[in-house]
């Protein structure tokens, strides 16, 4: 390819890329506009909360778990080298309740039941259900949109807090069932080192901006698949990638923000 | 039970006057024209079928009908007047609340078991009370001929049964326009024939413009009263008999029977008995 | 949709074990609570408050009842710290205020310890006796110094 042929390139990619990103902005607005609106579908806000948060359990208790015992047993090894392994408690609280809670759930809630959403709205696309929906003067935002978005907005901080408590738990087990350290420790620098506005609210706040970016990008990424088999896991595929790396980066910016 | 209603092709009622009407359509997709300067009309009150070849155009004139698609250039009009094509979202939706549509695959929820689905609408834009919902579903249900479905879901029914409840919910609301995709599609033979005298019988009782697509010759000779086939980018349309009779060598094709072929020669004698002769 | 009563057991009981969480986390270990009744807000000047930060808990007897509200400069450029205590305490006024270090490298802390005065701190009061931070380099630059002087006293110089 032409340098030339490159740079044209490279701007139609940036064109293309804008356009969407635009398309997407118009779409979040519309999804808000529709679940503020009148009737509120609770019905099916909790049939897409069971979907979305209650079948995440599972997968997020677990992987806390395992999370909290892997930084119990690392920094286990660490503060003992310098004597701190009182510290345990607070190293493992503060590092799941700011970071890795919310950012580690997102990831995997983004796989889970991020990548299940878009698959069943660009179903819904493939098989004329939202095109019914059009047709009988339902608003297919409304009815299938708005719902699944907000069950990802309410769910994502309640299982990103599942996650710290059991990533605490297992970096207890690890840390003071398996190598002996000082429960009582263990619990009190936790305490001790954690504030709530700070590190609680902090995380909070990271776990309710996750659950935005993944409910609208799982969304609209649903709603705009291409009518084809290929087009329903590509919508699929495509909001694993994208809500993952804007989890990252969105995580970024709310640690630097919040620090100030 | 009804009367059969008849059996032999279709004579045609004479075309009443023009419910919806279709001006210089152009519609061009993925580098293909697929219109090109389409114009049609529907008659009132008539069951209109829109013919052509599998790629024709035939389901995305039904789906700008439906205001789901808009050309890139042309009209459609409603009643000589309000002009689909440029309608506010508002007055789409508006429009569509005269109209039902059939899909082909049904479209139907599929988290939902059948009353949910056909109850939809009602509950939806209407303040009915619960009785009165079950009576209208009851209504419709008895209409296209469906028992005892009420809980079941979308997935657990059978091609002909799907194309029934699509058209129970297309129904309830009493449209005056029906549109239905492509109804007879993956149907076998006594279920297409039971599909047919349904949407006749529909047609009878409660007397909306029906415009359907189908490339079945035989359902399209044995419905139409107006006949529109797509050819080329464009439309021919008048009455069936006269059309599958007439001048047009294209359409005269398209309703002719086929010739035999070698494959009618190998089953006639798989028939008769002889043993499969292999090529030499 | 589908009546489902268990469908709607299993999420009302997600989102009652998700704020648990939050309010487990958010009061017991956070420490959000700390909001005592009516806050008695007390002052204490220091000459140096070291590494002092808000919010820093103040105890006495190692039991927290309070934590610092504000650090600003007071007059004569020294620090002056604002405490905000516990308001169903009576603290005799001649209480005193120290800023300890948790542990040798740990966070910097106020501790009061109760005088014998009859007379109670009231909104507002200062503290009369403070004790200010101890700062690690000043201590190890004292002890390097002493033990300058300690062999230079042995070479026979006088000081």
């Amino acid at each position: 390819m032409t340098p030339f042929g490159a740079v044209s390139a490279l701007g139609g990619w940036t064109v293309g890329a804008v356009r969407d990103l635009g398309r997407f902005s118009v779409f979040s607005a519309s999804v808000a506009d529709a679940g503020r609106r009148p009737p509120l579908r609770l019905r099916r806000l909790v049939a897409e909360v069971y979907d979305t948060g209650v079948l995440s359990l599972l997968i997020v208790c677990v992987s806390g778990f395992a999370v909290g015992m892997v930084l119990g047993l690392q920094g286990h090894n660490t503060l003992a080298r310098f004597g701190a392994d009182q510290q345990l408690g607070a190293v493992v609280g503060l590092a799941l309740i700011r970071e890795l809670g919310p950012v580690l759930t997102s990831l995997l809630v983004a796989g889970r039941a991020g990548s299940a959403m878009a698959a069943e709205i660009a179903t819904m696309v493939v098989t004329e259900q939202l095109d019914g929906l059009r047709m009988m003067s339902v608003d297919p935002l409304d009815f299938v949109v708005a719902p699944k978005a907000f069950a990802m907005i309410l769910s994502m901080p309640l299982l990103s807090t599942l996650f710290v408590l059991f990533g605490i738990l297992g970096g207890y087990v690890i840390g003071v069932v398996v190598l002996g350290g000082d429960g009582g420790a263990y619990m009190s620098t936790l305490e001790d080192a954690v504030e709530f506005s700070e590190d609680v609210l902090g995380g909070l706040i990271k776990g309710g901006v996750f659950g935005v970016l993944v409910g609208l990008i799982a969304t609209y990424r649903g709603f705009t698949a291409t009518p084809t088999s290929a087009g329903v896991s590509s919508a699929a595929t495509s909001t694993v990638v994208i809500a993952s790396v804007s989890t990252l980066i969105v995580d970024y910016f709310i640690t630097a923000l919040w620090g100030t | 039970m009804e009367s059969e209603p008849q059996h032999a092709p279709h004579e045609g009622s004479a075309p009443g006057p023009t419910h919806i009407e279709a001006r210089g359509l152009f519609y061009t997709r993925g580098g293909r024209a697929i219109f090109r300067g389409l114009s049609c009309s529907f008659p009132r009150g008539r069951i209109s079928v829109v013919a052509a070849a599998s790629g024709g155009g035939k389901t995305t004139l039904l789906r700008m009908i439906a205001c789901l698609i808009r050309p890139d250039r042309g009209e459609i009009l409603v009643d000589g007047a309000s002009e689909l094509t440029g309608m506010s979202d508002a007055d789409v939706r508006a429009f569509r609340r005269r109209v039902g549509m059939l899909f082909q695959f049904g479209a139907l929820l599929d988290t939902m078991t059948l009353y949910e689905n056909v109850a939809l609408p009602l509950r939806e834009h209407s303040r009915l009370s619960e009785e009165e919902i079950q009576r209208e579903v009851r209504r419709v249900f008895d209409a296209v001929g469906l028992e005892d479905v009420d809980e079941l879901l979308p997935g657990e029914l059978s091609g002909g049964m799907v194309k029934r409840a699509g058209l129970a919910r297309a129904l309830i609301e009493r449209p005056d326009i029906l549109l239905c995709d492509e109804p007879f599609s993956g149907l076998d033979p006594p279920t297409v024939r039971r599909v047919e005298d349904l949407l006749l019988r529909v047609n009878e009782r409660v007397g909306a413009t029906m415009i359907i697509t189908s490339h079945h010759t035989q359902s399209t000779l044995r419905l139409a009263d107006h006949l529109v086939m797509l050819l080329d980018g464009e439309a021919v349309e008048g009455r069936p008999l006269e059309l599958v009779r007439g001048s047009d060598a294209r359409v005269v094709e398209f309703f002719r029977e086929p010739e035999r072929s070698e494959g009618d020669e190998r089953a006639r004698g798989r028939v008769a008995g002889e043993p499969r002769v292999t090529p030499r | 949709m589908r009546e489902e009563p268990r469908r709607d057991f299993w999420v009302g009981s997600f989102v009652l074990l998700g704020l648990v969480g939050i309010a487990y986390l958010s009061f017991s270990i956070g420490g959000v609570s700390y909001r005592g009744p009516g806050g008695l807000q007390l002052v204490a000047s220091f000459d140096e408050v070291g590494s002092l930060k808000n919010r820093a808990k103040v105890v006495i007897g190692g039991v927290k009842i309070g934590q610092v509200k504000a650090i600003q400069l007071g007059d004569n450029f020294r620090p002056r710290v604002v405490l905000d205590i516990d308001g169903r305490l009576a603290l005799p006024s001649d209480t005193s205020a120290s800023i300890l270090t948790a542990g040798v490298l740990g966070d910097q802390y106020i501790a009061l310890e109760p005088g014998g005065d009859s007379e109670v701190l009231k909104g507002g009061d200062s503290i009369q006796f403070t004790q200010s931070a101890v700062i690690l380099e000043r201590l190890i630059g004292k002890l390097v110094k002493n033990l300058g002087s300690g062999d230079s006293k042995k070479s026979g110089d006088s000081k």
